[in-house]
Order: C-alpha cells, then sequence, then structure tokens
C-alpha cells in the first residue's frame, strides 16, 4: 500500500473490494475442493470430530497427512468448515514447528539436534550434509529431492546421534555414514 | 467386568505360560536398530526347531539398556513354579542382536552354543536399580492388556472404585508424599485434593505427555512399554477429583508411544475398564488421546491447556490456576506420565511403603534417561537421595574411552549443569535445587573434557529462543540478546562488560517471565557461569586501553605514566 493515496478511495468502495475479494475467493475453494478426494477425506475427518473448533489441530494433523503440507487454499477451507476466523487457523499453522507451509523434498533427512546427539557430534553431522548438499538446515534441494531438517529431540538419546531417514530413525551416525546415505538423494540436478 | 473377569483373565494368561519366553525389546531405541526384524527372525527359529508349545516370543517394552540395544533376554519358567508372569529370572541377556543371531539364540535352548554378545543381568547397572514405574517395563507386552493384567494390572483400579470414597484415595495420596514428576515436584496429593475440593459440574483429567526436554526419553519409555499403568493412574485419579473425562497430550514426535496409547485405550473401552459403569459401579470415565504439534512451550501446563482447545500453546498467567479453573475454565487436574505411572503401584501396596522409600522430603524413585558422554546409555531408576556418582560412575559406568566426566546435566534447557566435584550430591529437588539446576523430568546428559560449556549453554540458549512463545517480553526479547552474546563470547569479541550485561539480564529474564520457559531459560547460562566461569573469562576479548569509560573491562583506567 506504501505510496498509494488511501484517502483518495471512498470508504464504501474499498470494503466493496475487500468483500468481493472475500466472496470470489470462497467458491473457487470450494469448487477447488470438490474435485479433489483428499478434500472429502479432511471433511470426514472434520465430521467424526463434530466440526469442533477446538478439534483445530487434530484437523491441521489430518490435513498434512494428506496433502504433505498446508497450502492457503487448504487452510481457509478448513477455517471456512469450523467457523473459525482465517487469522486463527493461519496462527495455530504457524505456532507449531510440526505444520509446514511449503512443501518438503521427496526424501527427508532429519538429523536431531537433542542434547545426547549433541554432545555426541550431531553438529558435525549436519554440517557433513549442508555442505554436501549445499542447503542449510530446513531448506530443501532445489530439485526437490531432498529436504534436509532438525529436530529438537527424537527421545532416541541412547543411541545418539539418531537421524532419520524418510521416516526410519537410524541410529549412532557419522558424517561418513550420512553423506553415504544421502548420496543417492543430491547431486541429481548438477 | 467384575473382579472375577479380571482374575480369570489374569489366570488365563498365566496358564498359558509356557517353559521360555524369549523377550525381544520393541522400544523406539532398538526399533531403529531393527529389532522388530528380530522379533520375526526369532519366531521363524522357533517355528524351526519345533518348539513352539516351550517358548514364546514376545516383543516387550524398553530393557534400559538402550546403548545395547537390539535387546533379547531368554527366561526359563521352572514348571510348576509359582513365580509371578511378571519377574523375569535373569536368562542371559543378548546385545547387538541382528536377524541372523535368531536360530543361534534359540539353538541355545536345545544345549546349543551361541557366539551373540551376552550381557551380565549382574551389572550394577541392572541390580542398583529400584523399579516402581519401570516394574512392568521390558516384561509385559504393551501391546496386550492381557499381559498387563496378569501382572496385577487394573486391581487397584477395582481396590478403589469398591473399597475407598475419593476422600480416602486423596488423603492416601497425601500420606504417600509423591511429589509431581515433572519438574517441579508439587506434591501430588495437595493438587489432587484442591481439584477434588473445588465444586464443578464437569472435570478434566490431564496426562502431560509432552516430553519435550532434549535429552529426556523416560515419558516415551513408559507409554510405549506400559501404556496401561498411565491409563490405571488417571482412572484412580479420575475418581479421586471426580473428573469424567481424561487426556493424554503426546508429542507428535513419539509416532510408536501414541500407537501404542490408542491401542492401550482401545482395549481398555473393550473389557470395559474405560468408559460408562467401570466395574459395575456408577464411575464413568473416558480417555481422548491429543497430539502435539512441536512446541516445547506446550508443557507449561497453561500452554498445553490451550493447545488441548485447539489453539497456539502459549501460557497464561497463574492464579487462577488449573486446579481451579483449568481446560474451559473447568477444575482440571494435570500431572506428568511418570507421577500417573505411580499411582496403581502405590495403591496397591500401600502409602507407608512408598513413604518408606527416598529422603524425608523426596519420596518414592525417580526414573532417568542417562545418555551423553557415558559408556551405558538407557534408562535407569533410582531411589531419591541416591548420589550423583553412583548413578553416573557405578551404574553408568562412567565416561567411555577412559574420558574424565566433567558435568552433568540435569532438567534440560530448564537445568543447570553440575560439576564434577559435585556428584556426591544426593539427588532429590532440593539438593539439585541448591546446586542451581533442577530435577526436570529426569533427563541426564553426561559431559566429559571434550565438552565446552559455554558452547553447551549457547545450545540451550538457542533452543529457548527458538521455542519462545513470544507472548511476554522478557522471554522473547531477553533470550534473543543472551544468545547474541552468547555468539559474541564465543567469538571472542566479548569484554568483561558484556559478561556483567548477560549475568544482569539473566536475573532480570529469570525474575520478570511469565511462564517457566523464559523463568528457567538463563538456568544453564547462570549454572555454568557459577562452576565455570573460567572458561567465559579465557574467552574475553583483552584489549585492555580503549573504551570512554576506563577500559571497557570495568577496570579503572591506568594512571599515565609521566
Amino acid at each position: 500500500m506504501r505510496g498509494r493515496d488511501i484517502t483518495s478511495v471512498p470508504l464504501s468502495d474499498m470494503i466493496a473490494t475487500l468483500s468481493n475479494k472475500k466472496k470470489n475467493r470462497l467458491p473457487k475453494i470450494l469448487e477447488h475442493a470438490s474435485g479433489d478426494k483428499r478434500f472429502k477425506i479432511l471433511e470426514a475427518h472434520m465430521k467424526k470430530h463434530q466440526f469442533k473448533q477446538d478439534a483445530l489441530i487434530e484437523v491441521l494433523h489430518k490435513a498434512q497427512e494428506l496433502f504433505g503440507f498446508l497450502e492457503d487454499d487448504l487452510l481457509l477451507f478448513i477455517a471456512y468448515r469450523l467457523k473459525l476466523p482465517a487469522s486463527r487457523v493461519y496462527g495455530v499453522a504457524t505456532f507449531y514447528h510440526f505444520f509446514t507451509l511449503k512443501p518438503n523434498g521427496k526424501h527427508t533427512c532429519v538429523v536431531c539436534m537433542g542434547t545426547a546427539c549433541y554432545v555426541k557430534g550431531a553438529d558435525k553431522v549436519l554440517a557433513a550434509v549442508e555442505e554436501k548438499a549445499r542447503i542449510k538446515a530446513g531448506e530443501t534441494t532445489p530439485d526437490g529431492e531432498l529436504s534436509l531438517l532438525t529436530a529438537r529431540c527424537i527421545g532416541a538419546c541412547g543411541i545418539a546421534p539418531a537421524v532419520v531417514y524418510d521416516g526410519a530413525v537410524t541410529p549412532r551416525q557419522t558424517p561418513e555414514q550420512v553423506l553415504e546415505k544421502v548420496k543417492g538423494w543430491i547431486g541429481h540436478g548438477n | 467386568m467384575v473382579i472375577d473377569d479380571l482374575i480369570e483373565i489374569a489366570e488365563k494368561e498365566r496358564a498359558a505360560r509356557k517353559k521360555h519366553v524369549v523377550r525381544c525389546c520393541m522400544a523406539a531405541g532398538c526399533m531403529s536398530s531393527d529389532s522388530k526384524g528380530v522379533k520375526e527372525a526369532l519366531e521363524k527359529a522357533v517355528k524351526d526347531a519345533g518348539l513352539e508349545d516351550q517358548v514364546e516370543v514376545r516383543g516387550v517394552g524398553c530393557m534400559k539398556l538402550c546403548c545395547q540395544g537390539p535387546l533379547v533376554q531368554v527366561d526359563t519358567n521352572e514348571p510348576g513354579a509359582t513365580v509371578e508372569i511378571t519377574t523375569g529370572n535373569q536368562g542371559p541377556l543378548y546385545q547387538r542382536v541382528t536377524p541372523a543371531d535368531a536360530a543361534s539364540v534359540i539353538g541355545t535352548l536345545k544345549g546349543g552354543k551361541t557366539t551373540v554378545q551376552c550381557g551380565d543381568p549382574k551389572d550394577p547397572f541392572f541390580t542398583e536399580q529400584f523399579s516402581i514405574v519401570l516394574a512392568n517395563s521390558g516384561i509385559v507386552d504393551p501391546e496386550r492388556i492381557e499381559s498387563y493384567i496378569a501382572a496385577e494390572g487394573y486391581q487397584a483400579l477395582h481396590h478403589v472404585l469398591r473399597e475407598m470414597t475419593p476422600k480416602d484415595v486423596v488423603d492416601e495420596m497425601i500420606k504417600c508424599g509423591l511429589r509431581g514428576r515433572g519438574g517441579a515436584g508439587y506434591p501430588t496429593g495437595l493438587k489432587w485434593a484442591t481439584v477434588a475440593k473445588t465444586p464443578s459440574l464437569q472435570k478434566y483429567v490431564i496426562c502431560n505427555a509432552d516430553e519435550g526436554d532434549p535429552g529426556a526419553f523416560m515419558d516415551r519409555s513408559v507409554l510405549e512399554s506400559d501404556p496401561h499403568s498411565v491409563l490405571e493412574g488417571m482412572a484412580i485419579a479420575a475418581y479421586a477429583v471426580g473428573a469424567t473425562q481424561g487426556f493424554v497430550y503426546v508429542r507428535a514426535e513419539y509416532p510408536l508411544a501414541i500407537s501404542r496409547l490408542q491401542t492401550a485405550i482401545k482395549q481398555a473401552k473393550q473389557q470395559g475398564l474405560l468408559g460408562s459403569g467401570i466395574f459395575e459401579s456408577p464411575f464413568n470415565f473416558n480417555i481422548d488421546l491429543r497430539i502435539g504439534a512441536g512446541a516445547f512451550v506446550c508443557g507449561e501446563e497453561t500452554a498445553l491447556m490451550a493447545s488441548v482447545e485447539g489453539k497456539r500453546g502459549a501460557p497464561r498467567p497463574r492464579p487462577p490456576f488449573p486446579a481451579e479453573s483449568g481446560l474451559w475454565a473447568c477444575p482440571t487436574l494435570i500431572n506428568n506420565v511418570e507421577t500417573f505411572a505411580n499411582v496403581a503401584p502405590i495403591v496397591r501396596k500401600g502409602a507407608d511403603w512408598f513413604a518408606g522409600i527416598g529422603t524425608e522430603k523426596s519420596k518414592g524413585t525417580k526414573v532417568f534417561a542417562l545418555a551423553g558422554k557415558i559408556t551405558n546409555t538407557g534408562l535407569i531408576e533410582v531411589p531419591m537421595g541416591t548420589s550423583l556418582r553412583k548413578i553416573v560412575e557405578v551404574m553408568g559406568g562412567g565416561a567411555p574411552d577412559g574420558g574424565r566426566i566433567k558435568a552433568v546435566q540435569t532438567g534440560g534447557p530448564s537445568g543447570g549443569c553440575i560439576p564434577a566435584d559435585a556428584l556426591d550430591t544426593p539427588v532429590d529437588y532440593d539438593s539439585l535445587m541448591k546446586l542451581g539446576s533442577i530435577m526436570g523430568s529426569g533427563g541426564m546428559i553426561v559431559m566429559d573434557e571434550t565438552t565446552r560449556m559455554v558452547d553447551v549453554a549457547r545450545f540451550f540458549m538457542e533452543f529457548c529462543m527458538d521455542e519462545s512463545c513470544g507472548k511476554c517480553i522478557p522471554c522473547r526479547a531477553g533470550t534473543v540478546q543472551m544468545h547474541g552474546m552468547l555468539t559474541k563470547i564465543l567469538a571472542r569479541q566479548a569484554t568483561v562488560r558484556d559478561l556483567q550485561k548477560l549475568e544482569e539480564l539473566c536475573e532480570m529474564v529469570r525474575s520478570t517471565s511469565l511462564c517457566g520457559l523464559g523463568q528457567t531459560a538463563p538456568n544453564p547460562v547462570m549454572s555454568t557461569l557459577r562452576f565455570f566461569r573460567q572458561e567465559y573469562t579465557d574467552l574475553l576479548k583483552k584489549d585492555l586501553y580503549g573504551g570512554p569509560n576506563g577500559n571497557g573491562n570495568g577496570e579503572p583506567k591506568p594512571a599515565p605514566t609521566a
């Protein structure tokens, strides 16, 4: 809005534009939703919770499980169905680390950075992958093959340092072992 | 379900017991080393050897010595003996078993030999343990309710419902002296009493299983190994305080614990041990699961309740305490997993028995997750008041490869580092508090000479900075500033004055933050400054003559030499 003289636009026009925007977006989302089976499954899940507003986190979990990540339309759809303001849904989705608003890579490599893993050298493991894949923790390679993530603690402290490859927890990792494991997932683009 | 049905299930389970029980650890630690494959291979080996009528392969919960997983223990029951099904009688404990080893392990039952590494069940790591919470861990099958019932499960609930009034139960909890195992150590009985006497039509019981402390995995192990003991504890608590609905709030990072809990709740409902009219009494109680979504602050009780209500997990000021106005403004009892797991044994064996264990002010036992630079990593349960030295050096076996232990970190990001020369401190709530640390939920990370303490302090500060919910300013801005200063110190850019500022800021954040996260966030810095100050001062910049007011080191400007 910077640089534009707001006062020159009549207030009634502004409200009309805003409400039009809102009105226009919803049918589109619903149309999009009607053609997608996953929305039906999600709606059934909401029904199971009787469309209760306090089931929002459960619904978001299900949505992420179905879609892989939470895109704007999906969040608006959930807000509409649970009769919640979009700000509240967006607020919850961004508050919790578990929810992601960006698509993940085909493969994920989660390095546990809990205290036990840290004192046993998880930082070196992470640095090795970061260097090899040329991405930072939390990023995905440009070819969409590998997402490198860190975890706060996966509770596998007895077998530290632990790394989770595509959901499989693997114990006692060294930088060499990690590079061997992710070798096939990186470097296809260049 | 009446008591006769319960006894019948237990007896049927005991009668079905075979001569040999091969227990295979199926907790998350060993599962990641393919213990599932080991269990399948063991089952196949039993079949191949034609020993199906003599050998039972049982998937069990955590067998404690996680660093040597997958673990397999072979028990032999004397025919006709009345040994409890629960007591494993110390057969050989095989370590780091692979599926290929299965045949030779089963072969030993026919008099064969095996080359699989065999641990010593007489090792102090096992013999010094005193199990209450973990009594069933590694013994019962967590996925079968019958196995728990055979281990006297749900008898405490029956006793409470049929023979005690809610007030009796609360009195018993006060008498036993149990204190909250989540870290703060609030007397459990008092909390129950407050909820019980607050009048309300609807009350809730919540089990806090949002074990966010990095380096702690006790609650995960309890949930994976013995979920029914937690459910039973919750049901007893609900009866005592008059609640009808319970929630277990588990972190999403623990998928196995979630699935075991789901199974356990389903089975308990099928058997009529949860639901309406439990044991044909008028008592109704249901438990639902709530899955967390990765926010450390949700371990704080008011934030946790906000999260159960489907909101952002931001804490709110107390009072009102949850015991008076909690979930949906109803009185809410909220306890940790380990606290609930203590309840059924206390009812079964009596408050006096429990009060006889531990120290004067800290009763009972505590489960610790031993990890870091230590030979034996895994789970231990010891009576309160056991010295740290015994835990770390005798049971844990000291630092590996001849290293020297430098410090023990307890309480996660809210706790502190205890230096090696204070290792003779007994472990209880008050002694640890005196050392500037806290009991916490029970994570114990051992650090050796190679660990730099400033680095550790910054690691925890980074954690708190990321996890701060942003509601109150001391925590939101303070953690960022403290992290910046620690980074500056590590980069050798800081002066004495920065260190002073850091200390002032620590004090300010500690005393003015809204919730426990902020109030305890400076603890790692403060405790490392207290015991390892030298490491900080060694990193300070030595530019002596600069700055407008003296030399920037807090010392007076030296007089100019003529």
